[in-house]
Parts: structure tokens; sequence; C-alpha cells
């Protein structure tokens, strides 16, 4: 069933919308800086999830979002102050839908202790009688939306329908019927209720109009017929009432049984437009109306005197609720008129395979643009300046397109940001700390997928920064600091790339501790001269971290040298900085897109090669002093008493045999995922320069030492080198000297 | 005689399903977002029928339907309410507004069809 998946598809989609709504508008909240559009927006977020799980029968994530909406309704309507303890329920019952949303979805099963827990928090908000209301009010879903019906015109008929009985006996009813004004007005039509009478059955109608005036007195607005119908039906007399069903408070309806002995004792049902109430209960409970039956004359007598504007106002006294509202529902139309300044933006949802397909038939046109001007060059076209000029413009167009596309792939950060909210507060609670969350540049854009991978590695970094960056709140105190820490989240571009940020204002890296656990772990040697920075970067490497030291926040078996191999499989770099009692930046930079590799071209063996630009930590020429032989055919660079196990790129990839002589070679110092470094040997570097990625999976399947192909200008195709793979397939493969400090 | 359906809901959810419904039923399916783009779509179009949600952003359904009721080309236009729950209060509200009847969500195909077809002239 495709389209009801389809649909389940975008109601998951949406409750990710909600739900951010929902905490950034909780968060606002408690932050005091919302105004009543945010407590409304926050409202309907629950609301939505709660309708629209009810229609795929979600019964779990219905009840929680209704019992937290009906919290949250008492907010919304001044009942219940929203304190910050109200928060906190409130911001826990949000992260709780959002796992019980993540359930309904992946199908798995709720933390039923917390749910319940949280439940009987929000209850306790909601008022003993609203609560019955709502219970009676409310029904669980039950009824599935049904695609498989083909549109036959059973549907047509519903009234009929519904009435079906398996009684087949046939009663005759009377009904009296005249419309008010307001039926009019509310858009009901008298021939479409008594159209849908004879569908019940046989029909005889006799309009009167003895109450109708002259044409020029008549007020057409006013309402002045009145019709008595004889109906013959097999349906009882809820079907007659259900015809009424929008109409009943608008006008005066009589229905009796006639006629059927087997009936006689029932008495007939009677509503005056005086007692009729538009809700579901007084259709159940019609029983209760009946001794109005016993007076019939008198009602109508009373009916018969009372002008009509009399009847209509006793409708409005009977809803004393109505008049209320009639005065507050132009002045909510009239709040709701001010909101359009921050209506937010038209969008559309594309499938994200067509926007992959228009980014790779780009990457094509930027490749195809490259090649063009390179063959116009060499025609010698110079001479003619238009040809030049337009290849200036296609170029810039390119250039634009290439850019808009991206754009398109593009997502702000503040979705990720907002999860780390929650981070942030199971990490404090975990913790026994107080810890405020700032984020900045929310609104900063970056690929999706790169969004989609930077969570783990960020809810780690955000883990640690609460765990291991700040201080006790005593601790703090002793610092002269305030109680509160704070762990800062910014996102902005920086020169083409996307730099995000995870600080706090802590304590700082203790120096001298890293430095004797990595002595004692036997990560650097015991008499290791060590600068600031390169003691900070300690904590990136493999085995720093210990299952002895993991704290149970923090510690789920990882540490920030998985962190740093995520970040560099995103194509991006990690640095730290840190400064004694002010506390720790960990800074990320990523590039704005994964479809586009910052590259240096190398050449080897008359091959051209891209070397990924986030690896390459320097470049050198190698000389005869600084290459040595280890184990016999092993070699390794000597790179400022580090050494390094070297790479014959040429050798490996199979374009050339070993190499003996590396005289002239150039060596690029290349630092892969597990921090390992390695000197890389080419024959010469060409340029640094942006290519467009071409898989070669599809093709050739995992190709080691590749990482995927490059088109250049002249047409020729120029591998990207997937380092990880080439170091380790390359002898003498020597971590322990790569690392050797 | 195909019926032209107005369907004002925010949630997206809602509305594919709405329009997925009626669409098999051969009634021609009008979208909006909210109140305000309701009003919007109702410019170049004068429907059979509308639904409208009532918790909206931007107008909400009581201020939707009041709007609609003002203008002379619809106020006879039968408007239904879709509400998630058959809360007498909100009903009433709607009534005020100028609210045709309405349609207690969740509801299947054939029941949105029925209450359509009750109201469609």
């Amino acid at each position: 069933m495709d389209a009801l998946d389809d649909l389940r598809t975008t109601f998951f989609q949406e409750c990710e919308e909600l739900l951010e709504v929902l905490e950034s508008g909780l968060i606002d909240m408690n932050e005091g800086q919302s105004d009543d559009e945010t407590v409304h927006a926050v409202f309907r977020a629950a609301h939505s999830i709660k309708g629209g799980a009810g229609a795929f029968a979600l019964d779990e994530l219905v009840h929680f979002a209704h019992t937290f909406e009906t919290a949250l309704d008492e907010v919304r309507s001044d009942n219940l102050e929203a304190s910050p303890e109200v928060l906190q329920v409130f911001l826990r019952a949000s992260d709780m839908l959002t796992d019980l949303v993540g359930a309904a979805r992946d199908g798995t099963a709720s933390d039923e202790a917390a749910k319940k827990a949280l439940l009987a928090d929000l209850e306790e908000m909601i008022p003993a009688s609203d609560e019955e209301e709502e219970e009676v009010d409310f029904q669980p879903m039950g009824l599935d939306f049904d695609f498989d019906l083909d549109g036959d015109d059973e549907a047509e008929s519903g009234d009929a329908e519904e009435a079906d009985e398996p009684a087949s006996t046939t009663r005759r009813f009377e009904i009296t019927f005249r419309p008010m004004s307001t039926l009019y007005r509310r858009g009901n039509e008298t021939a479409l209720l008594l159209r849908a009478l004879s569908d019940l059955g046989q029909c005889e109608t006799v309009c009167d109009a003895a109450e109708l005036p002259s044409l020029d007195e008549l007020d057409p607005e006013e309402s002045f017929l009145e019709w008595k119908i004889t109906l013959d039906t097999e349906a009882d007399a809820d079907a007659i009432e259900e015809v009424f069903e929008f109409a009943e408070a608008d006008c005066e309806l009589e229905i009796r049984e006639i006629g059927a002995a087997a009936t006689d004792e029932e008495p007939g049902v009677e509503i005056d437009a005086a007692d009729a109430d538009v809700s579901d209960e007084n259709v159940i409970d019609l029983s209760a109306l009946t001794d109005i039956d016993d007076e019939p004359e008198t009602v109508e007598t009373a009916e018969a005197d009372a002008p009509e504007e009399v009847v209509q106002e006793a409708v409005e006294e009977a809803t004393p609720a109505g008049a209320a509202e009639a005065q507050s529902a132009p002045a909510a139309a009239q709040t709701s008129n001010q909101a359009p300044a921050n209506a937010p933006r038209p969008t559309i949802r594309v499938d994200l395979d067509r926007v992959e397909r228009l980014i790779n038939l780009v990457g094509e046109l930027v490749i195809n643009q490259a090649m063009l001007s390179q063959q116009i060059q060499q025609l010698d076209a110079a001479q003619a300046p238009e040809i030049m000029d337009g290849l200036d413009e296609f170029k810039q167009l390119t250039r634009d397109i290439q850019d808009g596309v991206m754009a398109i792939r593009a997502q702000p950060v503040k979705p990720l940001f907002q999860r780390m909210s929650r981070i942030v507060r199971e990490a404090a609670q975990a913790t026994g700390k107080t810890v405020r969350l700032v984020s900045e540049g929310e609104a900063t854009e970056v690929d999706k997928t790169v969004i989609e991978r930077l969570a783990d590695p960020l809810t780690h970094m955000i883990r640690n920064a609460v765990d291991h960056g700040l201080e006790t709140p005593e601790k703090r105190e002793e610092a002269g600091k305030s109680e509160a820490g704070v762990v800062r989240l910014t996102a902005a571009h920086r020169s083409g790339r996307v730099v995000i940020e995870v600080s706090d204002d802590g304590a700082g890296i203790n120096r001298e501790r890293v430095r004797q656990k990595a002595i004692d772990k036997g990560l650097i040697p015991a008499d290791a001269t060590l600068s600031n920075s390169e003691i900070d970067n300690l904590l990136f490497m493999p085995g720093f971290s210990t299952a002895g030291e993991i704290s149970n926040l923090s510690g789920r078996g990882v540490g920030m040298d998985v962190v740093k191999r995520s970040i560099q499989s995103l194509g991006g770099r990690i640095s730290i900085s840190s400064e004694p009692g002010r506390g720790s930046t960990f800074s990320i930079s990523l590039p704005l897109t994964l479809a586009i590799l910052d590259g240096i071209m190398v050449g080897v063996a008359d091959q051209s090669l891209v070397v990924p630009l986030n690896h390459v930590v320097e470049t050198l020429k190698l000389t005869p002093g600084n290459l040595r032989t280890i184990g016999g055919t092993g070699r390794v660079v000597t790179v400022r008493d580090s050494l390094l196990p070297l790479v014959d790129v040429g050798y490996e990839l199979g374009f050339r045999p070993k190499l003996d002589d590396f005289d002239k070679c150039i060596v690029l110092v290349t630092e892969n995922e597990d921090g390992a470094q390695s000197a890389v040997v080419v024959d010469e570097i060409h340029d640094q320069r942006q290519v467009v990625i071409k898989g070669l999976e599809t093709n050739y399947g995992d190709v080691p030492g590749i990482s995927a192909a490059t088109i250049l200008g002249d047409g020729r195709i120029a591998l990207i080198l997937d380092l990880d793979t080439l170091v380790k397939g390359a002898p003498p493969s020597t971590p322990e000297l790569a690392m050797a400090g | 005689m195909t019926l032209k359906i107005l369907a004002v809901d925010d949630s997206h959810t809602m509305r594919s399903m709405i329009k997925m419904a009626l669409a098999e039923a051969d009634f021609e399916v009008h979208l909006a977002e909210d109140g305000l783009d309701g009003l919007k779509v109702l410019e170049g179009l004068s429907p059979d029928v509308i639904l409208t949600d009532i918790n909206m952003p931007n107008m909400d359904g009581f201020g939707f339907i009041e709007a609609v009721r003002k203008q002379d080309a619809l106020r006879d236009v039968p408007i239904l309410t879709l509400t998630t729950e058959s809360a007498k209060e909100m009903k009433q509200r709607a009534r005020d507004a100028g609210a045709t009847g309405w349609i207690t969500k969740p509801f299947d195909r054939e029941k949105l069809i029925a209450v359509i077809r009750k109201v469609a002239a």
C-alpha cells in the first residue's frame, strides 16, 4: 500500500518539524523569551502530532500527545503558570514525545516506566474536571484511513447506510421542521436536509407558508417557512436526527414516531431549539429530553406565540459560552491577523533523488565547462574576444548554478543544535551540574549529509563538555564563577568552510595530567618535549581514553579519536584550544558540501592524482639525508625527529615498479583518520583546486587506495586517493613509529 | 458534477490525506496551509465546500470562517471544521463564527465524503 506508506513518511517527517517547533518554543519559554504565539505554536505542535498519529491508529503516541496537549492548553489558557518546574516537565515530555515518535516510526518499544512517570506529572497539571470532560470527548482513534476502497458509490449514500439496521420493519415518523434564519447564515440548506430525509425512505413533504409576508414586506434574510414531513422508513430516530446534526441548533425540530404498534411505548423525541445543544452528548442522550414530550402542545403553543427573534434569543441564552466567544472570536482573528509578518516563507518538498540527480548533472556541467574552456584556449580563440567574453560569462554562470544547486542541499544547523539542548539537559541531570546551553549561528547552512553525520560526534563533544569540561557547582563557586556552567555551540561560515565550535567555560585542559596519562599509556616517551597545543592534541590519540576512567555519561565506548575520525571522514578538521581556568574550545572546520573536494593535484608516473587537502599536513622535498631504511626493505623518512613510513604511491597503485632512488621526489606528510602520519611520495605537485567527486563504487566496487575520481578540464580522469587504505596497505606499516612523538 | 473543495490545514499529513481521499472520489481539491493562505486561495476560487482545521498559525479556523462569511460571494458556502475533539466549546465557537458543521478527526474516507455530500448543494 504505497499511498499509505507515503503518508506515513510524510507524517513522520512532519513530526520531526513539529518536535523542533515544540522544543525550541519550550526553550524560549524557559528562557523567558516567549510571547503568546510561542505558547500557541507549542500547543499546536503537540496537537498536530496527536491528530496525525490518530489517523495511523498510533494509540500510545496519541494518548501521550493528548495528555501533553491538555497540560499545554492549561498554560495556553492562563490556568497554569509556566513556572520553571512546569517547563522542566514539559521539556522532558517533549523529549519523551520525540522518543515515542521514534518508537512508532521504527516499531520499537519505548521506556514504559519513564512514560508513566511523565504522564503522572502532566496529569497533575490538569484539573480533574477538564480531564473528565476530555475523557468523554476524546475517543481513542479506531478508524483507519482506508485507501483500499476504489471510490465506488457507497460513500454517496452514507446517511442511508448508517441507518442500515437488521430490523426491517417500516416505521412512520412525523417530522416538523422550522428553520431559523441562522441556519442559512451558517451555510446549511433546507433542500439538502429534505433530500437527505428522502434518502431514508418514502417522504411526504408539506410546506407551510402561512407566515410568508407579501413580497414588499419580505426580508430575504429571514426565515418564514415550516415543513411537515411524513417519513416511512426502516431507519430509526437516530438516523433522522443525524440528518439534522448540523442544523439542530438553528431550527425548531420535532421528530415523532407514529403508527407502529411495536414501538408504541417508545416516546416521541423532540428537540426544541432552545434546548438543543451542539454537543454529541445531547444527540446521544435524547431520551433525557423526552419529558418535553409530555406537554407537546404547550411547547408548540409557545412557539406559535413567540416571534422568531425571541426564540433566537433563547438559543443564545441557552449557550452562554456563545456570547462570550462571539466577542473573543473577532479578537482572536485580530491577533492572528498581526502574524503574517512572521509567516514562514513558502517551501516545497522535493524528493532527494531528484536533487542528487541535479547535483550530478551540475557536476557534469562544471567538468564540461572546464573542458570547453581548455579546448577554446588551445584554438587560440583569444583573437575573437566575443568568444572569450562568452566563455567568461559561461564560467560565471556555471559557478552560480553550482552554488545554487549546492544551496538546495544545504540546511540550517538549527535542528541539529536543538537536538543538543536535550543532550545538555540529560548530561546536566546525570552529572548534577547546572548547565546553560548557548547556541549561535543556528541559521548557518550546511550540506544535509554533513548535518546528519555530524550528530554523533557533536553529541559526544557536548557530553564531554558537560562531563569533563565543566566543574562541579562547588568548584565553580570556589573559582569565583557562577554556579551555572555555560556550554556554547556556534556555527559560522569562514572562508568557504563551515566552522562549528563547542566551548565550555570550565577549568580548561589540565595539561600536566594529560601529559602524564599519555606517558603512562606509552603514547609518548617520558622525556618528550611538547608544546601546549601538542599536549591538547593528545586527547585525539587512539587509546588515550580508557574504560577505567570513562564516566557513565560520556563513556559510551568512544573517545575523541573516534570523533576526530568522523569529522575527517566528512572532509573536516578538528582542533582544540584551551585556557586554564577559562575553558576549552573544540573547533570543527567542514567543507560546505560533500560533492566537491579541496584537493592537491599531484603527478605520479605520468598520472594525475588528487590528494584530499584536509589530510595533508605539509609538503617537503626528499633529500638522501632524511631517508632511512629499516628492517631491510622498509623505508622511513625523518621529519623533525619523527620517523614516518614512506608510501610509494606509484608502486602501491601499480603505475610503476618499486623506486630505488627517491632523489628529487616530493613528500606529502599526510595524516590519516586514526591520526597516524605518513610520508606519501609523489613526483610533482601541480596545483591546489576544487574537484567534482565522481563515485567509482557502482562500476568498480571498492578499490583499495582510491576513494573516487574526478574528470579534469582536458577530459582526463584523475583518481582521488584514499589515504587510509593506501597507507595501511603499504609496507612498512609501522603505526608505532608514526605515533612516536 | 465534480465538487470543488478547499481544505485548509496546517498539517502537511492532513492535507495529503484529505487530498488523496477526495481526489480518489473525483473531487477537485485545493489546499491551503492556514487561514490567511486559505483567503488567498479563495481569491481565485469559488469552492462548493470548505474544510478547515481550527488550530492553525497566522489565522486560525475561527478567524478564517468569519473572514469567509464576510465575503458576499462566500456567505452561503458550506464550511466544515476539522477538529480532533468533539468538544462542545470548540463546536460552539466554530458555529458562532459561521461554520456549517464539523468532522471529527480522525475520519475515514467514507465519512469524510459522506459529510461533504451532506452539506454540498
